[in-house]
Formats: C-alpha cells, sequence, structure tokens
C-alpha cells in the first residue's frame, strides 16, 4: 500500500487511495476484488498482490498505455 | 475505550518521536449511517496525540460541503496525509491492522517531505502526462 502512497506523493499527477473492501462493498464488486491487495489505476485492475517497486510502477505505466491504444 | 492499545501507545510515540515536519490528518466523518466513522476518527486522533507535530482536522462529510469538495471526498470515513500540501494521499475506510502500518508510513514521508523512491521511480513518473488515481483495495488484517 505505502508504495502508491510513495507514488502520489512523488508526482502531482497521482493520487493513491488505500480503499477498505470490506467498507465499500460496491466498489469491491465492481473492480471483481477476490484476492488483496489489488491495485487499480484509472478504474483499470492492474496489479495483483504486492510487487517490488520498479516492478509495481512499471506494470501500472504499461497497462495505462496499453488501455490508451485499445 | 481506546484502540491502540497502552503497550503500544508508547511503540507508537517512539516512532513518531523521529517526525520533523508538521502533518495533518484531515478526517472526513457523519454522525451516522456510516459504519466504521466513529473508529476511524478516534484512531486518527489516539495517533495524532502520541505526536506534538501531528493535529487532526474533522470534517462533516454532509456539513462541510466546502472541505470535501477542495479534498474531492466521495465516500466515507476517508483520511488525508496532508504535509506541506495535499499530496494526494488518502485512505478510505479504517486503517487498521496491517494498514495502521501504511498510516505510520505515509505520516513519516509527509513529515519528511521526500516520497524516498528510487530515483528510477522518479524519473519514470516525471514523464506522466495525463493525471493517474491509484486505489489500492485492502482488507483488514
Amino acid at each position: 500500500m505505502h508504495l502508491a502512497h510513495q507514488f502520489a506523493m512523488e508526482s502531482d499527477l497521482v493520487t493513491a487511495d488505500m480503499v477498505e473492501a470490506t467498507e465499500f462493498p460496491q466498489l469491491a464488486t465492481r473492480y471483481d476484488i477476490r484476492g488483496v491487495p489489488r491495485t487499480i489505476a484509472n478504474d483499470i485492475p492492474v496489479v495483483d498482490g504486492a510487487m517490488p517497486e520498479p516492478y509495481f510502477l512499471e506494470e501500472i505505466l504499461k497497462k495505462l498505455a496499453k488501455e490508451e491504444e485499445a | 475505550m481506546p484502540i491502540i492499545q497502552e503497550k503500544d501507545q508508547e511503540k507508537v510515540r517512539s516512532r513518531l518521536e523521529s517526525l520533523s515536519g508538521p502533518v495533518t490528518v484531515v478526517n472526513f466523518t457523519q454522525s451516522f449511517e456510516c459504519d466504521f466513522c466513529r473508529e476511524t476518527r478516534q484512531l486518527v486522533e489516539e495517533v495524532s496525540v502520541l505526536s506534538d507535530k501531528i493535529k487532526v482536522e474533522v470534517y462533516d462529510f454532509a456539513e462541510d460541503r466546502d472541505v470535501v469538495e477542495k479534498y474531492k471526498i466521495d465516500k466515507i470515513p476517508a483520511t488525508v496525509v496532508v504535509g506541506e500540501k495535499d499530496y494526494g494521499i488518502r485512505f478510505c475506510g479504517i486503517p487498521s491492522g496491517y494498514e495502521f502500518v501504511s498510516l505510520l508510513q505515509a505520516v513519516e514521508m509527509v513529515s519528511r517531505g521526500d516520497s524516498g523512491l528510487l530515483q528510477e521511480s522518479r524519473d519514470l513518473l516525471a514523464q506522466l502526462k495525463k493525471p493517474v488515481h491509484l486505489q489500492v483495495f485492502v482488507t483488514p488484517t
């Protein structure tokens, strides 16, 4: 979780929310949360589980770029 | 009844001794129809008592609409960790269990004023052209 907050701190374009899934069941359903942690970026699921810093950021940016092309 | 057990209060207090810059924990709550609002507010207030660098501001989601809009809050309980500015660091729901550590880490990072990221991450983030809203779903442990 903290990693996402670190990205938010570093960039003015990034905001990061920790979302406690059991308190927001509609959101959990919307994003099909079954295992946690699940990271959503701009409404798209991007990472399941925890990942080391460089991979996590790369994965987020890769998935966002792919979404743009689609 | 305190949420942070007495034996843990000392640990948290000494961990927070290293804080340098001031931190404001902005909590959004409501008096009814919100399951964990009361506990979340209590938790952040208990944390702020353990350091003179942390202050808490509590706002009502229904009444304080200007602040709600300023921080773009759409669900409660919500907590924003603010330093010199709002860096976009939010907790939706109660930051308990493992996420309590994330709360302390957010406070420490904001107080320090630096993300602590690797240079390559900073470089990658500097190339962003559009906003990215991350939501990390967790469960209470």
